[in-house]
């Protein structure tokens, strides 16, 4: 087996040691009925090449992205990603590497930690940010509990366009914990609802910007509303690179901002792993879940970095822990910062602007067919269109042209079967573009 | 006189010797000084080429950043950009201050750090995995699907449960995944007065926090004097409050809980239900099932378990296999098979799923690292590499028991533990001798945990150490236990020395946090 060094001599010499006969002899403590004498019922080992085509005839039965014309956005988004940025992840010291709790060992993982965390409040306008979360949704319902741990209250509102499962993973985080999560039904245009109910008891409400239908919402008079009752405002995202062209939630008054950062630097993955970024003011720091980097200095008065504030963490305070979180993202936070590096704020910018040009090509293209109409007034790089038939159906025909026309709304939410949200980005040629507005064209006719 | 080749070139060093100086660079050879991205780079330079805007006037937008609803970005953000090469230099050189596994023996206790194979890496990079979109139709996406049903067959079949829910994102995920299924199937009876669990003190910290996420509360149970949990303070607990146990096993300890199905047995005898979290499931897979266990959830950790990469913290993969009382509540989203397709039901509306816990599907970027693991060793390549790896654990806690202290002694399974003893009044503490094995190039083991042994070292070496590569890690932990016995006390104390930096002010950062750079604060 060629991932086993030991042979047999080695083996027995070392059982000798050990003071045993038989490998038998190490699982002694395992009850007699639920040791096993034979192998379990899974196929014997594989030969690499074996593995390769087994997983590759597995693969090409899926129809990836790229192989055409493909404009689904809706929390997960097709960038271009430099291949500096994988070979650099696939170095061994930073993928065979465990969490830098030896920070001599470990500075280069710390480093880019302290670098990410930087760049994440630059990019969202805010005080700090930690060492990453799961992803977007999950970092979505620890924002909240954190706003509820800040505030001392047990009620969070959610707007409208705040990405539905998004809006569901808060919901389950929080159902056993005497937290009153108040939803408002997912729908185009009908933000402003999540300000109805919110009161002194309300420990934040939840925004999205871009939202779920590509609407870019305006988070001021939002932040206003919040601060008025002395709730916080969260302000969520999924698609990070909107922030090269459109202000930060920071500069609208956001409390606490949490989002998707696969867009930099991870790929589609099918869902994960994926980054999930996490930033708020100063004063709520020690209210932040997760990990987090900070700089110090080592004997020699060296500057050096460290994981720091673990005071927070469950390793230590158990119980009483800001969260259950152990292991971020890690990983995807060193493919992002690497990617965001790349881009640098010129990069970042361009990559912004071409993705909002394409995104106001595709949007002339599609409503100059009959049965379309454009739903979102300001948007970025996604749009919702409203069709003359089910978009279920209609995704379902272009599906037949080779087209991966966008997402049915009816997908991620009820009553709204009408609904279809398109994402461009740089990835879109003129010619992914036509053939898109041809295949809608021939699926409403 | 010294060596000459033909060119007039020395060729063998002179004997002058030199003691350690401060550099101009601040670099010492191949270890390079590395400033951070914001001192080396500016907004203005990028690694990125772009093809210029087509600077089109649309009909609807208007002037370009015409639909941005004037909530254009107009403030500098500040983000520094490096050229590729600036790029590739700077991670290249941060890189070379981590330790790695691919580089030496990586002992954690508890974190499994065995090797990584690279054919995982490229199976995860088809495009057929990786450049797929998790909202795609169904029927663009039967590959991804068959995959997450073959790695779960596997789990169920490895495990003998009945199901399995392949959603949460690491061990801790997992761990909520099963503690919100537990209370879930209890709230469908109504039994609301059950809110006691049981966690033993050696649990991870883990377990409590995420307990206390689901509305429980925890009731610590002590371990006895051979390191497994005491049975009978675990009965004195019992109630009809309880709503079950959290248990790890083989245990942190590195134990396996002997009493386990009398404690099963014991649990469901007050109608709760038994927690047990999987991150030590390396030490059984093949040999033991948990399913015949009495367990009615357990995570596992595929980045502990099944060798995707730890990369630095992530990003893990918790799938969580759960016994028929617990199956009708896990989360969504899972997948089906009917009439040779594959689907995903998404919506928990109808059910008694207790919910969903994460956008999208899981982590499939690791799924399929799992399961190119699992088809390379099979079924009997995955038992092989548990008997090796507690076989490679015992062969270190016998090798070593005579110069330093088992914590328990007796045949351990996956990772062997020792206390502080062999150092009691030497001055030397489990970090300083931690820092000293840096030096010798190693990684330190897993240190000051489990807290229930004093000063603990929990030594994990996996199955990927050859006997030779043992032979020399043995030789230095004895060594280095020699020494601190010698009363060479300083030398311990000032470890590391070798390393990239001394040891870190770790009080310092806590005190004052500094989590970001500002220019004001720049060095």
């Amino acid at each position: 087996m060629r991932y086993l060094p030991l042979n047999n001599n080695d083996r027995a010499s070392m059982l000798d040691v050990v003071g045993v006969k038989s490998v038998d002899d190490l699982f002694v403590d395992v009850p007699k009925s639920a040791r096993l004498d034979d192998l379990i019922d899974v196929p014997l080992h594989k030969t690499e090449a074996e593995v390769e085509t087994h997983l590759t005839a597995m693969a090409a039965k899926s129809r990836a992205a790229g192989a055409g014309p493909f404009f689904i956005g809706a929390g997960a988004y097709r960038h271009h990603i430099p291949a500096t940025v994988d070979h650099l992840i696939q170095r061994s010291e930073f993928l065979t590497a465990y969490t830098p709790y030896q920070p001599e060992i470990s500075q280069g993982t710390l480093q880019v930690l302290f670098e990410f965390q930087t760049q994440v409040a630059q990019l969202t306008g805010m005080d700090v940010a930690n060492a990453s979360m799961y992803d977007g949704s999950t970092a979505c319902a620890e924002a909240v509990l954190m706003a509820c741990r800040v505030k001392r209250r047990g009620k969070v509102h959610l707007a409208a366009g705040l990405h539905p499962q998004y809006r569901e993973v808060t919901k389950t985080q929080c159902k056993f914990q005497d937290i009153e999560v108040r939803p408002c039904p997912s729908r185009p245009g009908h933000d402003q609802d999540v300000l109805i109910g919110m009161d002194t008891d309300s420990a934040a409400i939840v925004v999205q910007s871009p939202n779920v239908f590509g609407e870019i919402v305006d988070l001021t008079p939002y932040a206003e509303a919040a601060h008025a009752v002395g709730a916080l405002l969260i302000a969520v995202f999924t698609e990070p690179v909107a922030f090269g062209a459109i202000k930060s939630p920071g500069e609208m008054g956001a409390d606490i901002v949490v989002g998707e950062g696969q867009s930099i630097g991870v790929g589609l993955n099918f869902g994960g792993p994926y980054v999930g970024l996490l930033a708020c003011r100063q004063k709520l720091v020690r209210q932040m879940p997760g990990r987090v980097c900070g700089e110090t200095v080592d004997a020699n008065g060296e500057r050096g970095y460290v994981l720091t504030l673990s005071t927070r963490e469950q390793h230590i305070r158990r119980e009483k822990a800001t969260s259950n979180i152990c292991t971020n993202s890690g990983l995807c936070t060193v493919a992002f910062s690497i990617h965001m590096t790349l881009l640098g704020e010129q990069g970042l910018r361009q990559l912004a602007m071409l993705n909002h040009e394409k995104a106001c090509i595709l949007a002339d293209k599609l409503t100059a067919i009959d049965g379309v109409d454009l739903v979102t007034e300001n948007f970025f790089n996604e749009f919702t269109l409203r069709l003359s038939k089910s978009a279920k159906d209609v995704v379902g025909d272009m599906v037949a042209a080779g087209v991966l026309g966008g997402l049915h709304a009816s997908r991620l939410m009820d009553g709204q079967d009408d609904l279809l949200i398109v994402c461009a980005t740089e990835t879109n040629t003129d010619a992914d573009m036509d053939a898109f507005a041809a295949a809608l064209e021939g699926a409403l006719s | 006189m010294s060596t000459m080749n033909t060119q007039g070139r020395q060729t063998t060093p002179d004997a002058i010797s030199i003691r350690e100086h401060k550099t101009i660079s601040g670099n010492r050879g191949l270890a390079q000084a590395e400033k951070l991205i914001f001192e080396i780079g500016t907004p203005r330079r990028t690694g990125v080429d772009f093809p210029t805007l087509k600077g089109v006037k649309t009909r609807l937008g208007g002037r370009l950043g015409g639909r941005l609803g004037g909530m254009e970005r107009t403030d500098e953000i500040g983000l520094p950009g490096l050229s590729e090469p600036e790029t590739m230099r700077h991670y290249v050189r941060l890189s070379q201050k981590n330790y790695a596994i691919d580089m030496g023996v990586y002992p954690l206790g508890s974190c499994t750090m065995k090797h990584n194979p690279r054919l995982n890496e490229k199976m995860a990079r088809l495009p057929g995995f990786a450049d797929v979109h998790p909202l795609q139709p169904r029927g663009t996406v039967q590959g991804a699907l068959e995959l997450m049903d073959e790695l779960g067959d596997w789990l169920i079949k490895l495990t003998g449960m009945p199901a399995v829910a392949m959603s949460p994102k690491a061990g801790a995920h997992g761990e909520l995944c099963g503690m919100m299924a537990i209370r879930a199937a209890l709230d469908a009876k109504g039994a609301d007065h059950k809110r006691r669990v049981l966690v033993p003190e050696s649990a991870h910290g883990t377990n409590p926090a995420t307990a206390v996420q689901c509305g429980f509360t925890i009731d610590s149970i002590p371990a006895n004097a051979k390191g497994r949990v005491d049975l009978e303070a675990l009965k004195a607990k019992l109630g009809d409050d309880v709503a079950g146990v959290m248990l790890t096993n083989p245990n942190t300890c590195g134990l396996f809980e002997n009493d386990i199905i009398e404690i099963a047995d014991l649990i469901h005898g007050v109608g709760g239900y038994f927690y047990c979290d999987g991150a030590n499931f390396n030490a059984l897979v093949g040999r033991v099932r948990p399913g015949d266990l009495g367990i009615d959830a357990m995570h596992l950790n595929l980045h502990k378990t099944f060798s995707t990469p730890h990369g630095g913290g992530g990003p893990g993969s918790g799938p969580t296999v759960l016994s028929e009382a617990l199956a009708p509540f896990a989360p969504v989203p899972y997948v089906e098979k009917y009439n040779g397709k594959w689907k995903l039901v998404e919506d928990a509306e109808g059910s008694e799923s207790f919910g969903r816990m994460t956008a999208f599907h899981g982590q499939m970027g690791m799924f399929v690292r799992a399961l190119s693991y699992m088809l390379s060793h099979g079924a009997d390549g995955l038992k092989q590499a548990t008997e090796d790896a507690v076989l490679n654990a015992n062969y270190v806690q016998a090798s070593l028991s005579g110069d330093m202290s088992p914590a328990f002694g007796g045949i351990c399974m996956h990772e062997a533990l020792f206390n502080d003893d062999f150092l009691g009044g030497t001055g030397v503490e489990t970090l300083d001798f931690a820092k000293a094995m840096i030096d010798e190039g190693y990684h330190p083991m897993t240190m000051y945990f489990p807290l229930v042994v004093k000063g603990a070292m929990l030594i994990e070496p996996t199955e990927s150490e050859s006997k030779a590569e043992l032979d020399r890690f043995i030789k230095v932990m004895k060594g280095l236990a020699k020494r601190a016995k010698a009363g060479e006390t300083d030398f311990f104390k000032a470890a590391p020395i070798y390393a990239p930096l001394r040891r870190l002010d770790e009080t310092r950062a806590a005190r004052k946090p500094v989590l970001r750079w500002r220019e004001e604060t720049s060095a």
